[in-house]
């Protein structure tokens, strides 16, 4: 197998996706641990909505940190992304659109809270127009 | 090293077999492949961050209709997450028998995974004929519209991954593994994979802070 993935990295990248290192069975463990952890983390999530053991404001803000840590475990598990020098390119585009995704959603988020706030309360907008 | 080159041409000149270290392009053919596909997928999750930005901005914008808590099942959301997690897993299991070049193991992880995502997406397709008997569809708010287009998108692509899916199989089961089919394995399970991702923010930002809410 190791023979096999050296054929294919001539230049020593790695295409998204593809595993560096291993035989089988770590191959397979590897998968299992990143199942495991992501199973974690999503009964985490489940288990704080509906609970009422916590602050009830600190719930959204614990579900968007669960949700980012699941995303790096399917991450670094399945899509196996890793910080090697083999996989910069990877990395980098991957930084690119995360940028593109936050200003699109902060940026939009932001703004449309911004005008909710300046515009004037409906009644009185609808007694200006008699 | 170019005289070589040039005797092994025949060797790649069929593009069906064309392996990636043989030829003298700027990356062997396997990552680019890869690494253009990646770059597909970025855009997708770019497009599903406006469909996520305009869902959270119209959240409360129910025009008098019901809400995310009086909507959402959430157990019935838990089973579709589940099913997926499990389905990405099996992927990845597909992808590593492909990598050894066993066809049966090949076949028996991509049935599991297709099987697990067509599940998901019956549960999801009841879950939406079920809103909209309701009364409650895509035209009853705007919160309404952003939540059929967001998740309804997130099933497309669902939909699309399991035809991509039973082509693998029977592409794999009539030509086997060559090297242009090894590469669409690849971009295959990065697709599957990256659904999973985006259900992730799905079930938390749309489902679960909705609920809470």
């Amino acid at each position: 197998m190791t023979d096999q993935v050296q054929e294919f990295d001539g230049r020593g990248d790695l295409a998204p996706g593809e595993q560096q290192h291993g035989d089988l069975r770590s191959r397979i463990l590897f998968h299992v641990a990143g199942l495991g952890l992501a199973v974690l983390l999503t009964a985490a999530s489940f288990f704080i909505a509906g609970t009422n053991l916590v602050w009830q404001p600190s719930i959204p803000v614990a579900l968007i940190v669960l949700a980012i840590a699941q995303m790096g475990v399917h991450l670094v598990f399945f899509l196996h992304i890793t910080t090697g020098p083999d996989n910069t390119n990877n990395v980098l585009a991957l930084a690119f659109g995360l940028i593109i995704v936050f200003l699109v959603v902060g940026g939009s988020l932001w703004i449309m809270s911004n005008l909710n706030h300046n515009m004037m309360p409906m009644d009185p907008l609808m007694q200006m127009q008699h | 090293m170019s005289v070589s080159a040039v005797e092994q041409a025949p060797a790649y000149a069929d593009p069906h077999h064309l392996r990636a270290a043989e030829h003298d392009g700027p990356a062997p053919k396997r990552i680019v492949t890869g690494y253009g596909f990646w770059i597909f997928l970025l855009s997708d999750i770019v497009m599903f961050s406006c469909f996520f930005a305009s869902f959270a901005v119209l959240s409360k914008a129910t025009a008098g209709g019901p809400g995310g808590a009086e909507l959402f099942d959430i157990r019935n959301v838990a089973i579709e997450t589940a099913l997926l997690l499990v389905s990405s897993f099996a992927c990845g299991m597909a992808s590593i028998a492909a990598e050894r070049h066993s066809a049966l193991w090949f076949q028996v992880a991509m049935a599991a995974t297709g099987l697990l995502g067509a599940g998901f997406l019956l549960l999801e397709a009841r879950e939406f004929t079920d809103l909209v008997g309701r009364g409650d569809g895509p035209s009853r708010s705007a919160f309404l519209s952003a939540f059929f287009t967001l998740v309804g998108c997130h099933g497309l692509h669902v939909g699309a991954g399991l035809l991509w899916l039973l082509t693998m199989m029977a592409q794999v089961m009539t030509k086997g593994f060559r090297a242009d089919i090894e590469r669409r394995i690849l971009c295959f399970a990065l697709f599957w994979h990256a659904l999973d991702i985006i259900w992730v923010a799905v079930f938390s930002v749309v489902y679960l802070l909705g609920s809470a809410t």
